[in-house]
């Protein structure tokens, strides 16, 4: 078919480059990983061994979930992270139906006005949005996060989800309506599952920033039973002493439930990345 | 009783003036075609007809009711679509059963509604398949089926053959046919292609630039053409068009002739080089350079012509069309 891709040489030096890459990519992760099951010694020692009996270790995990209520930050960061994405998909994606299926006045302004916010980084309006917070009494709970990581959400998915929408004919939403389907019915059962790899597309686009955010859990919600899971983390990340061996358990910990997500997206991931160039 | 009539009706979009002044009538059980060259309206004017676009102003009855402000599924109406639009997340019967259950119909009609129509349209191996593993012509006969189901008062079809390759494209133009003669329904049919619309139109609207050119039986547009556009968009090969002047002087009108009415005739008033010619077996093609234009002649039988050669054709005066400068019909 595609004569680079017979050619041995080429399909070599490409597995190649694609390998280098992603040990470079893994390996911090895998150091995290190794570490955390050292003793304090053998981290400090020799940081890139693997563990062996001697400096196999534990105690990292122990620490972790005794100290504070990990499992509690870890449904706190699951809840929100969530939370935000299934509320930046239902709404992304039902405003951008609106902007690519009905013609009304000032479309292409709310458009503009809505992608506008991929631009404006949301972080500079912190102090505001904690006053916000402060009058609604929101702070230091859930929600807190949930409606500020949606905020955060919208614009990338409103901008994706409406190119992909446009691509849906328009003969099948008009077979619905001459069927009978109500409007919702022809947005939730015609369009949306086609254009499920866009949706997972932005799924993963905004699930990870969510889960790995420091900021908005320390100013909004640092309260112990609001804590997720990166700000948890932080009570081992002392100014004089840090718990690497509790740091590094925790962060170890922390990355199954975003890899497991991930694994659920990925295959929708590839095909919404690359079905624009390949169909 | 009308099963569609049409009262003025216009559409823009936003400063486009779309559909100008349409009138129409559709008796009941006619076949209507809607002709035009692309961008010319028809499809608009088919939407409008099923309510997917407003009117901007004008009366549109359907079997008599005004239904400006129903939605399209209350209109009556089927719509057969150029892309098929097939539910991709039902199978055959879902997409054929889809609107009868928006409708509320009960179990045993639908289930008699849906026998007949893949009866009559040979989907019943296929029932159970979903759209992505038929092959065209069969999404094809799915749609059409999904019209027939609803019983409706009027069909619609939106270049229906347009994505099939030639050789299907005959054959269900022949199957729409015969079943326009079963069901006896009226349809209105838009497509771009002169040679469906002539074969399957109890009755042509030829539409240029939003506006009713012409409307009547499709030989009736294509013995008396009201203008030059019907006469030249008719016929394939199409007329041909030169001034007057060049066979009777100081002539200022524009003379059409059918490609078919010329014939070979040694010393006939048409003289020139032959260009091209295309020998189809049955007929003969040539196209002639004379001094002002190329024309197009259509020979009966097999011909011994060759590019190059110099010819001279007759005509018969009773069969050419004389037009004005513009393009209106002198008769």
């Amino acid at each position: 078919m595609n004569k680079a891709r017979t050619n041995p040489l080429n399909a070599f030096a490409m597995h190649g480059a694609l390998i280098l890459y992603t040990l470079i990519a893994l390996f911090p992760v895998f150091v995290i990983l190794i570490n955390s099951f050292k003793t304090r010694k053998a981290i400090f020692r020799e940081p890139l061994a693997l563990p062996d009996a001697d400096s196999f270790s534990m105690i990292g995990y122990q620490t972790a979930l005794k100290q504070g209520d990990f499992f509690l930050y870890f449904q706190n960061s699951l809840i929100v992270t969530v939370a935000s994405l299934a509320l930046v998909l239902l709404f992304g994606a039902m405003a951008a139906y609106a902007l690519s299926e009905y013609r009304f006045k000032g479309n292409t302004l709310m458009g503009l006005y809505l992608a506008l916010g991929i631009m404006i980084p949301i972080r500079i309006g912190t102090v505001a949005i904690l006053e916000m917070m402060v009058a609604t009494g929101l702070v230091n709970t859930l929600w807190a996060l949930i409606l500020v990581y949606t905020a955060q959400g919208l614009p990338l998915a409103v901008f994706i989800l409406s190119e992909f929408m446009k691509q849906v004919s328009d003969d099948l939403k008009n077979a619905g309506r001459i069927d009978g389907l109500s409007e919702y019915t022809i947005f939730f059962r015609l369009v949306l599952p086609l254009v499920r790899p866009a949706m997972a597309t932005v799924a993963v686009f905004n699930m990870i920033p969510i889960w790995n955010d420091l900021w908005f859990p320390l100013i909004l919600a640092p309260a112990e039973e609001t804590k997720t899971l990166t700000l948890g983390s932080q009570v081992f990340i002392g100014q004089f002493v840090t718990d690497w061996n509790a740091v590094l358990s925790a962060l170890s910990m922390a990355i199954l439930p975003v890899l497991i997500l991930y694994v659920i997206f990925s295959r929708q991931l590839i095909r919404g990345i690359t079905s624009g160039a390949v169909k | 009783m009308t099963a569609l009539s049409l009262k003025n009706v216009n559409k823009s979009f936003g400063p486009v003036h779309v559909l100008k002044d349409i009138n129409l009538e559709v008796e009941d059980g006619e076949f209507v075609v809607f002709v035009g060259p692309s961008g010319c309206g028809k499809s608009t004017l088919l939407r409008v007809i099923a309510g997917l676009e407003d009117a901007t102003s004008g009366e549109i009855h359907i079997a008599g009711e005004q239904v400006n402000l129903t939605p399209p599924s209350k209109r009556g109406i089927a719509m057969v679509f150029q892309s098929y639009a097939l539910y991709p997340h039902l199978n055959v019967r879902g997409n054929l059963t889809l609107a009868l259950k928006q409708e509320r119909q009960s179990k045993a009609v639908i289930e008699e509604r849906v026998e007949t129509a893949s009866r009559m349209l040979g989907l019943e191996p296929y029932l159970d398949r979903y759209p992505s593993e038929l092959s065209g012509g069969q999404r094809q006969r799915v749609a059409i089926g999904r019209a027939i189901v609803r019983q409706p008062k009027l069909f619609l079809f939106d270049e229906p053959l347009s994505n099939l390759d030639a050789a299907l494209r005959m054959n269900t133009r022949i199957e729409i046919a015969n079943l326009h003669r079963q069901l006896s329904a009226s349809m209105i049919y838009v497509t771009h292609d002169q040679t469906e619309a002539m074969t399957l139109a109890d009755k042509i609207v030829v539409l240029r630039d939003g506006r009713v050119e012409q409307i009547g039986s499709p030989m009736d547009l294509y013995n008396d053409p009201a203008n030059r556009f019907v006469a030249g968009f008719l016929g394939a090969p199409s007329m041909n068009f030169l001034p007057a002047s060049t066979l009777t002087p100081d002539d200022p009108r524009e003379m059409g002739l059918r490609p078919e009415d010329i014939r070979l005739e040694g010393g006939g008033p048409i003289a020139g080089t032959v260009s091209h010619v295309e020998h189809l077996g049955g007929d003969t093609n040539v196209i002639l350079q004379t001094q002002t234009t190329p024309l197009t002649i259509r020979l009966f039988g097999q011909h011994a012509i060759a590019p190059g050669e110099s010819a001279q054709f007759g005509y018969d005066p009773a069969r050419a069309y004389y037009f004005a400068q513009d393009g209106q019909r002198l008769r």
